[in-house]
């Protein structure tokens, strides 16, 4: 399901699935992208917060059109305990193995992976300097 | 063959770019087709040239043909000069027939009255435009070849579109001379200008798709939206506000294309509001500001703003008003009285 912000519209609540993972998609180019994405957090109830959200940056091939400061969205990560991964959609090669990883992350929290859950991410997510 | 002609003919030749040389002087017409199949194409342009000089020589060029083919060019290389608009009026109601003949004499009698050295050039094309090169001199000059101006005139219309040389200070005299030669009594620039004379025809004598007003609201096709075509496992959330969206783009931008426009300019003379407290700009003074907007073509990205999520639907009037009001500049005042907004000053 694509949505361009959040709180998703409410008239389509009946035809919706259960929702096993969110990405937000950051275009670096753009901090109105950063902004929305920020807002839209709010609306996300606290449980998907253990593993069910991941933070995508696109277009970071084009470096001299960064508006955002790398290091603004990985703080966004570690806030919410969220993974962050960058891409470059423009590349096809990128976009296939981006597309792979977040498939195998659906997988995942959806439990089709038997021994694994979302959980996992989580203290993947740990810093082994934090300790 | 006068010097300067030749030299004209040969930087002429120059611009052109070295595939279309044949058949810019095939539609030139003066050299006969024996004498282009002389001519080598395949040559560097420089020798290519001196050819077409030399063959020119043969056939006694003057300025005249070189004019032509100067116009030639320029008609099918339009793009690359700036145009502006100039509307005329009339006084009374009287439909006059045109004659080609008459206009073209009057046109010349009143630019000859007024400056002995100038070079005038007609040439009529299919579409009811007539094309009309203006080389200026002075009283002690000959005139210089090299700044043309260039005036197209539809002789239906109340138009004329003018592509002035750097010499702008012969301007006056030209409209002149067109009120008199087209017999309407007054002609005044119109604030539109672009590089792309097609469109701006299109924008002036309504050729491009307009949205009319329905009085029936028709059913929303969602064929329209997104071309379904996609992948039907993916889910628009969505897609209501992108109907809306494109729903008053439509109403709008109208379906078709959009005229062809490179910037739009507002020149703000308004007052500045701010929190009273921050004693910003004490003096009650407008504050002038100046706000372009350029592209390579500006209404298709105003267009495509919205459906882009880059600006909010609808768009405001002032952006969208551009093809309507038949003007891309605009001088935005205070509006005096109880409620001081801004509006667009005609």
């Amino acid at each position: 399901h694509l949505a361009t912000s959040l709180p998703l519209p409410s008239e389509r609540d009946h035809f919706r699935p259960r929702i096993d993972l969110i990405v937000f998609m950051i275009d670096i180019k753009s901090k109105y992208s950063l902004r929305n994405v920020e807002a839209s957090l709010a609306h996300v109830d606290a449980s998907f917060f253990l593993g069910k959200v991941c933070f995508l940056v696109t277009g970071v091939g084009r470096v001299n059109a960064c508006s955002i400061e790398t290091n603004a969205v990985c703080k966004l990560g570690e806030t919410y305990c969220s993974p962050v991964l960058f891409c470059e959609l423009e590349l096809e090669g990128i976009r296939v193995v981006t597309a792979q990883r977040l498939l195998r992350m659906l997988q995942i929290c959806a439990g089709h992976i038997p021994g694994v859950s979302a959980l996992s991410f989580v203290s993947l997510m740990r810093n082994s300097d934090d300790d | 063959m006068d010097e300067t002609v030749a030299e004209y003919i040969r930087r002429t030749v120059l611009k052109i770019p070295r595939d279309e040389i044949k058949t810019m002087l095939q539609k030139w017409g003066f050299l006969s087709e024996a004498q282009l199949q002389t001519l080598n194409f395949h040559q560097i342009k420089d020798n290519i040239s001196q050819e077409v000089v030399q063959l020119c020589e043969e056939n006694s060029a003057d300025i005249k043909q070189a004019a032509i083919l100067d116009i030639i060019y320029n008609h099918i290389y339009q793009n690359k000069r700036m145009w502006s608009v100039y509307q005329m009026k009339k006084s009374g109601e009287e439909l006059e027939y045109f004659d080609i003949t008459d206009f073209k004499k009057k046109f010349k009698g009143r630019l000859r009255s007024a400056l002995k050295n100038v070079t005038i050039t007609f040439k009529e094309y299919e579409d009811n435009a007539i094309w009309i090169r203006i080389a200026w001199g002075t009283p002690y000059k000959k005139p210089n070849q090299y700044k043309p101006s260039y005036v197209v005139y539809h002789s239906q219309t109340p138009y004329v579109f003018i592509s002035a040389s750097v010499l702008k200070s012969n301007l006056p005299l030209l409209c002149q001379a067109l009120i008199v030669a087209s017999n309407y009594h007054d002609i005044r620039e119109m604030e539109l200008r672009s590089h792309s004379l097609n469109s701006l025809k299109d924008i002036v004598f309504k050729r491009y798709s307009q949205n009319f007003q329905t009085y029936y609201p028709k059913p929303l096709q969602e064929g329209n939206v997104e071309p379904e075509s996609a992948d039907i496992r993916i889910v628009q959330e969505n897609r209501s506000e992108k109907e809306r969206i494109h729903r008053l783009n439509q109403e709008a931008f109208g379906g078709g294309p959009q005229p062809k426009l490179e910037f739009a300019q507002y020149r703000l003379e308004t007052m500045f509001k701010s929190d009273p407290k921050m004693g910003v700009l004490d003096k009650r003074e407008p504050f002038r500001c100046l706000v372009k907007f350029s592209s390579p073509h500006l209404l298709e990205s105003l267009k495509s703003l919205a459906p882009a999520g880059m600006a909010d639907a609808p768009l405001s009037p002032l952006l969208t008003c551009i093809p309507h009001k038949a003007r891309n500049y605009f001088k935005i005042r205070e509006k005096k009285g109880l409620f001081p907004e801004s509006f667009v000053s005609p």
